[in-house]
Order: C-alpha cells, then sequence, then structure tokens
C-alpha cells in the first residue's frame, strides 16, 4: 500500500482507532468522504459520538441508528460532484441491543422477558464491554447486507483502545464461563453443593437474594441465545482478522495519545491484524522547526527595538511596535518548543507503518462537508 | 456561598478524553498538599499514568505517600471488594477463598453498578473514615462518570434488601452534600470538548445528586496582541515589508510573522467556544483558567505549573 487513496480504494472496511479527542470521529467521516467523492460506489461512514455541527454540516437532522444518505446538496456546498453515495450512520447501543435480542431470542416470549427484565437496561449500559461489542456486531451486519462498498467505523472511546478488538472474544467467553453456569446452577435445580453454599450465604447477605435472583433469570435467559451470540461473535471475530478489513490509528502527537497509538499498533500487530495507515492529526506547521526562521525569531526577542528602528516609521508608535515584534518572536519559540517535542513522536511513529498521513493544525474546526474534504485531501496521496 | 474548592472533602476530576483532565486532578493534588491538606489523588481510569505527572513509579490500589501530604493509589475494584468483606463483613478468610473471590470478580464485571459501587464505595469510605482531609478522583471520562456517581441510587433501587443496600445511605449522603462532594470539569477551549461539558453539566444535574463545583478551563492560549497592536501586526505582514525585516533580522521574516497568525487565529477560535461555554452554564459556578503550556514534556515540571496557575485562580 502507498497511500490513503490506494488504502481506501481496495479494502471493505476501514476502522479507526485511536485515543479519545485526536480527532478520530472528524477522519473518518472525512476519509469516507473522500472515498465518495473519488472513488465512486456506496460508501458508510458508521460513527459513534459525532458532533451535532458535523451532522448538520452533511445536511442529516442528527446521526441515526438507521442509515441516512448524504444529500446533494451538502456536496454542492463544499464544491464537489461526488462519484459515489455518502451514507451515514450512528451507533445506537440500546437500539442495537433490542434488535440483536430480537435476532437471538428463540421466541417471542423470551424476548418479551428479556427486554422487560429490570436489569436489562442497565446492563446492556454497562455489561462487559457492551458498548465496544454491539460496533463490531453491528458492523458485521451492515457488512453482510452487501450494500456497501466501503464501510468506514469510527470506534467507541474506549477506556483501552483494543478492548473493542477483543469484545468478540470477551462474549463469547462470558457465555460459554463455567463460572456463570456454576453462578446459574443453584437457581436451576435449587440444589446448593457443599462447595458453592459459602458462596450463596455471602451473596445474599451482601446483595439481598432477590437481587441475585434478578441476575440469574437474566442470565438464564440470556443462555438460551448462546449459540446465536458466540457463533455471531466468532464471525465478527473473522471479519476483523480478514484482509478486506483494515485498521487505521488516529492520533495527535501529544504524548499520551501517542503512548496508545503505539500501544495500538503493537496490538494489531500481535492480532495478525492489517494496520492500513497512521493517521496525524493537528501537525503543527513544519516551519516551526526551520533553521532561519529560529534565526529571525531569536532575533526579534533579543533586539525588538532594532528592528523597529529600520522599519518604517507609519507602521505604528514605536514601543507599540518593539512589543508587538517581540510577541511575535517569543510566541514562534514557544510554538516551537511544542513543534520540537512532536517531529521527535513523529519519528518514532514513522516506522510503525507503510502509510503515514499528517493533518496539518487547521486554525478553524471544521463543521461542514468543505472541511472534510480539506481533511482529507491533506491526507490522500 | 458555595465552600470553596479545596475545603470539600471529595472532588471527582473528569472531562472528555484529550483535555489533561489527569493533569488537573494531579495539580490539583499537588496544590491541596501544598496548602497542607493531606491529599489522596487515586486514578479510576486505568490508563495508569497518573503517576507520570509526578514522576513517581507506579500507584498501587495501597495507598503511598509520594511527597509530603500527598498520598496516590489507584482503583482496583477486586481488591476494594475484598478489602470491603473484610472490614465491613469480618470475613477476612472467606476473602481469600479462591473461587468465592473469582466469581465475586466474575459478578462485578457481570452485575450493574457493581463495579461502580466498588470504586465509588472505596473513595466513599476514605472521606468518611476522615484518613484524609482531600480525596481527588482522576475519574474516567464524560460518559462515564455519570455511571459512576449514580451507582449507589442505581443500587438503591435495584437491590432492595442486604447489606450493600445498607451502605448506600451514607454514600449517598457524602455524594450528595456539596459541602463535601463536588465535580470538577476539566474542558479545553475547543468544539468538543466544550459541547461535551454543557452536555454532561446537565446530566449530572439531571441524573444525580452530586454537585458541579466548578470547571477548569484548561491550555488557554495567551493573547498575543491588544486591539491597536494587532493593527500593527497586519501592517507588519504586509509584503512591503519583507526586504527591510529579510536585511534587519539575516533571515525572511515570513515564516515567524505565519506563525504568530496562527497563535492569533487559534487564539480567537478558542475565544469563541469559551464564551459559548460561559453562556451555557450558570453564571456562579466557578470557571478557572489554565494556560497552555509550552514544555518539553508533562512531568512534573508542567505538573507544578499548572497546579501554580490553579492556586493563582483559586486565590492561593
Amino acid at each position: 500500500m502507498s497511500s490513503i487513496d490506494q488504502l481506501l480504494a481496495s479494502k471493505e472496511i476501514v476502522v479507526t482507532c485511536g485515543s479519545g479527542g485526536v480527532g478520530k470521529t472528524t477522519t473518518a467521516a472525512a476519509l469516507a468522504t473522500m472515498a465518495a467523492v473519488h472513488h465512486g460506489g456506496k460508501v458508510l461512514v458508521l460513527t459513534v459520538d459525532p458532533a451535532r455541527r458535523l451532522a448538520n454540516a452533511m445536511g442529516l437532522e442528527a446521526f441515526g441508528n438507521v442509515e441516512t444518505r448524504v444529500g446533494a446538496a451538502a456536496f454542492a456546498d463544499a464544491d464537489q460532484e461526488p462519484r459515489g453515495e455518502l451514507w451515514a450512520a450512528m451507533l445506537d447501543t440500546k437500539q442495537s441491543w433490542d434488535d440483536l435480542v430480537r435476532r437471538h431470542a428463540p421466541d417471542d416470549a423470551t424476548h418479551d422477558k428479556i427486554l422487560a427484565n429490570p436489569l436489562y437496561q442497565n446492563v446492556t449500559g454497562k455489561f462487559v464491554q457492551s458498548h465496544d461489542y454491539i460496533a463490531m456486531e453491528r458492523l458485521y451486519e451492515l457488512h453482510a447486507s452487501g450494500k456497501y462498498d466501503l464501510i468506514v467505523v469510527d470506534t467507541p472511546p474506549t477506556r483501552n483502545a483494543i478492548d473493542f478488538l477483543e469484545a468478540p472474544e470477551r462474549m463469547a467467553d462470558f457465555f460459554s464461563s463455567r463460572l456463570l453456569r456454576w453462578l446459574l446452577a443453584p437457581y436451576r435445580s435449587r440444589l446448593m453443593n457443599m462447595a458453592s453454599r459459602p458462596f450463596y450465604q455471602v451473596a445474599d447477605r451482601i446483595l439481598g437474594s432477590q437481587f441475585l435472583e434478578d441476575i440469574a433469570e437474566f442470565f438464564m435467559l440470556f443462555q438460551t441465545m448462546y449459540d446465536g451470540f458466540v457463533e455471531r461473535a466468532r464471525a465478527v471475530e473473522r471479519l476483523l482478522v480478514d484482509r478486506r478489513t483494515t485498521f487505521v490509528v488516529v492520533t495527535t502527537l501529544e504524548p499520551a495519545p501517542v503512548q496508545e497509538a503505539r500501544y495500538f499498533v503493537d496490538a494489531l500487530r500481535a492480532r495478525d491484524l492489517q494496520l492500513g495507515a497512521v493517521v496525524l492529526n493537528k501537525v503543527l506547521p513544519g516551519y516551526l522547526l526551520d533553521r532561519d526562521a529560529t534565526t529571525a525569531a531569536t532575533k526579534l526577542c533579543d533586539d525588538p527595538a532594532g528592528v523597529a528602528a529600520a522599519l518604517p516609521e507609519d507602521i505604528g508608535e514605536r514601543k507599540s511596535v518593539e512589543r508587538v515584534l517581540h510577541e511575535i518572536g517569543a510566541s514562534f519559540l514557544n510554538f516551537q518548543v511544542v513543534a520540537k517535542r512532536e517531529a521527535e513522536q513523529r519519528h518514532d511513529l514513522g516506522a510503525a507503518a507503510d502509510v503515514v498521513a499528517a493533518v496539518p493544525y487547521f486554525d478553524t474546526d471544521i463543521y461542514d462537508l468543505g472541511g472534510l474534504v480539506r481533511l482529507g485531501e491533506a491526507v490522500w496521496r | 456561598m458555595p465552600v470553596a474548592l479545596l475545603d470539600r472533602r471529595l472532588l471527582f476530576v473528569t472531562g472528555k478524553g484529550g483535555v489533561g483532565k489527569t493533569t488537573v486532578a494531579a495539580a490539583l493534588g499537588l496544590l491541596a498538599a501544598r496548602e497542607g491538606r493531606r491529599t489522596l489523588v487515586c486514578e479510576v481510569d486505568a490508563k495508569g499514568n497518573l503517576t507520570d505527572f509526578y514522576e513517581t513509579p507506579r500507584a498501587g490500589f495501597q495507598a503511598r505517600e509520594v511527597q509530603h501530604d500527598l498520598h496516590v493509589m489507584a482503583m482496583d475494584t477486586e481488591e476494594s471488594l475484598k478489602e470491603y468483606l473484610g472490614l465491613q463483613l469480618k470475613l477476612p478468610l472467606l476473602a481469600k477463598i479462591g473461587p468465592l473471590a473469582r466469581t465475586f470478580d466474575f459478578l462485578a464485571n457481570a452485575a450493574p453498578g457493581v463495579k461502580e459501587i466498588l470504586t465509588v464505595g472505596k473513595l466513599g469510605w476514605e472521606v468518611r473514615e476522615r484518613h484524609y482531609d482531600l480525596v481527588v478522583v482522576d475519574a474516567p471520562a464524560s460518559g462515564h462518570v455519570v455511571g459512576q456517581l449514580r451507582a449507589p441510587q442505581a443500587i438503591n433501587e435495584l437491590v432492595k434488601v442486604g447489606m450493600v443496600r445498607d451502605q448506600t445511605g451514607w454514600l449517598m449522603d457524602i455524594l450528595g452534600d456539596p459541602a463535601q462532594t463536588g465535580v470538577v470539569i476539566v474542558a479545553s477551549p475547543e468544539e468538543m470538548p466544550v459541547t461535551e461539558s454543557l452536555e454532561l453539566i446537565g446530566r449530572i444535574r439531571d441524573e444525580t445528586d452530586v454537585d458541579v463545583a466548578s470547571i477548569v478551563v484548561n491550555r488557554v492560549l495567551p493573547e498575543l496582541f491588544g486591539r491597536a497592536e494587532e493593527e500593527i501586526f497586519e501592517r507588519l505582514r504586509e509584503p512591503e515589508h519583507a526586504g527591510v525585516f529579510a536585511s534587519s533580522l539575516g533571515a525572511p521574516a515570513e515564516p515567524v510573522l505565519e506563525a504568530a497568525r496562527l497563535a492569533v487565529t487559534l487564539r480567537r477560535t478558542r475565544s469563541g467556544h469559551l464564551s459559548r461555554l460561559r453562556a451555557g452554564v450558570d453564571p456562579t459556578l466557578p470557571i478557572l483558567y489554565v494556560p497552555e503550556l509550552f514544555v518539553r514534556s508533562h512531568g512534573l515540571r508542567a505538573t507544578n505549573q499548572v497546579a501554580e496557575a490553579l492556586g493563582a485562580e483559586l486565590g492561593f
């Protein structure tokens, strides 16, 4: 692979990942937009929590769980004539769980019971990285629908970046857990063996038996969906390893996100998943490292009066001009400290992937399709 | 009159990922310790990098003093459960029985709110037992913190009887008391962090009884020029001065001027978001400002600078 252009043209699924606040969602949207503009076909961006303004910019009222096509007007505003179609959808965790239960429940009665279980709502929000799992599950579903040539998916901001990679496996493990069976056993048979008796005595004292029974009922209902769940989790896993899927690690050059990005790169390698590209966001301009510019900035700091004297008088009151010149020099040197630190990080990360693309520090926010294209063009070739 | 920030007993520091939540939590802890408060800083969101900001070895569940009056710990729900079983139930032996502990860990993973209550419970317990004057929590990012703050209520609603329920009462009292507990929301003056902060304040108000104590705006860029000076700056950028600059500076001025323009525009964009933040919150809610640090790394030196900035804002 030699460029993002190539990468997007040849894959069916692109997963963007990285730590929170690095512009992951925006990058995913930009990549999808560029693919729709240049490559054609049907492109879907599946996002987790987009800025409302970004949704508005795409001409959408809001991102919903249902895929919506980005209208021609949004493209026209950005002076773009897309060869293909751009679709957008958001991950609605609750809705997706409900759908999943509907699909896997053996009958309507079980389905209704699960949805009515007092724990269900809580559990779908918090249950073993349910968010991570459901994101991957929904990706699988959309891919299997065969409606899209390319799906760009933005991953949830996980505490630990690799959580979602392991989510399908964990979900399968969870449902096949011996511990779970053991926990549920007495509620099935009402017969406690000697080994588990102390546990239930303590558990009853701590949590109250009603609560335990609620939990037990919930998991027993879920067990009826065991086969479907595990099978699906394995399929999701296979899809992620498939060569049609590629991962794009997004990061800024701040220390903490870089650390996470590096960790992520290693995690992908260890799992034999394909790292397609690293996208560096908010990279400070290269001229901050320029030697001549440093000379100029230092001079402005050290001798603003000398420089001011050489300038025409109509520029402004002398003392003010001196202060402005000094500020200009000092500001440059300030940003240079950060730029140098970042250059070092960039050098380290550069070796990680075949494609490393840098997005300059845009001084205004991205809030329309034009902005997405601007970002996209920075990384395209 | 609201209670001064560092006179509270329990502060949850949260915010969108990447805004400097941990920096601010570390700096608040440092500041409090310097002001003579016996302080515990606890990291909950197990990235394990809190101690990088103090340049000390990683924190464990057992609190460790890293500077005078400054203690650090890392939350571990399994350890918290063991401690709870040992302390509350007087069951030290049982807590050590392997399968039992494993099953509880499993239960903590599966059952809603159990992990959260073990976290908040441990923190509240440190407050109740007065082991520290102040507990600063490097809490999970925006989305997850509400679940944590709500955990005692949630458990209270779900669990009808039992010792866990008995424990939720005093915990809710501590969390719901603005004299004791507060949330500090960290934001950077950028679009998403501001939007998310405003949403988070609404959710905390609607879904929990916990008081929002303060907003910390991190990474505020300095104002380079006043209005008159900005006009001078614009004139300096006119191409006709390029020659004079080049000869008096010994190098082209263009990149340096361009860098200043970038700084000015960034500052302006960020001011817009700051105004939006100010307009969106109760005017009595204190907002503390921390400047952008132009530093080589985010070690103790930077934490010191943030602590000093916060100290100045708080009137120390």
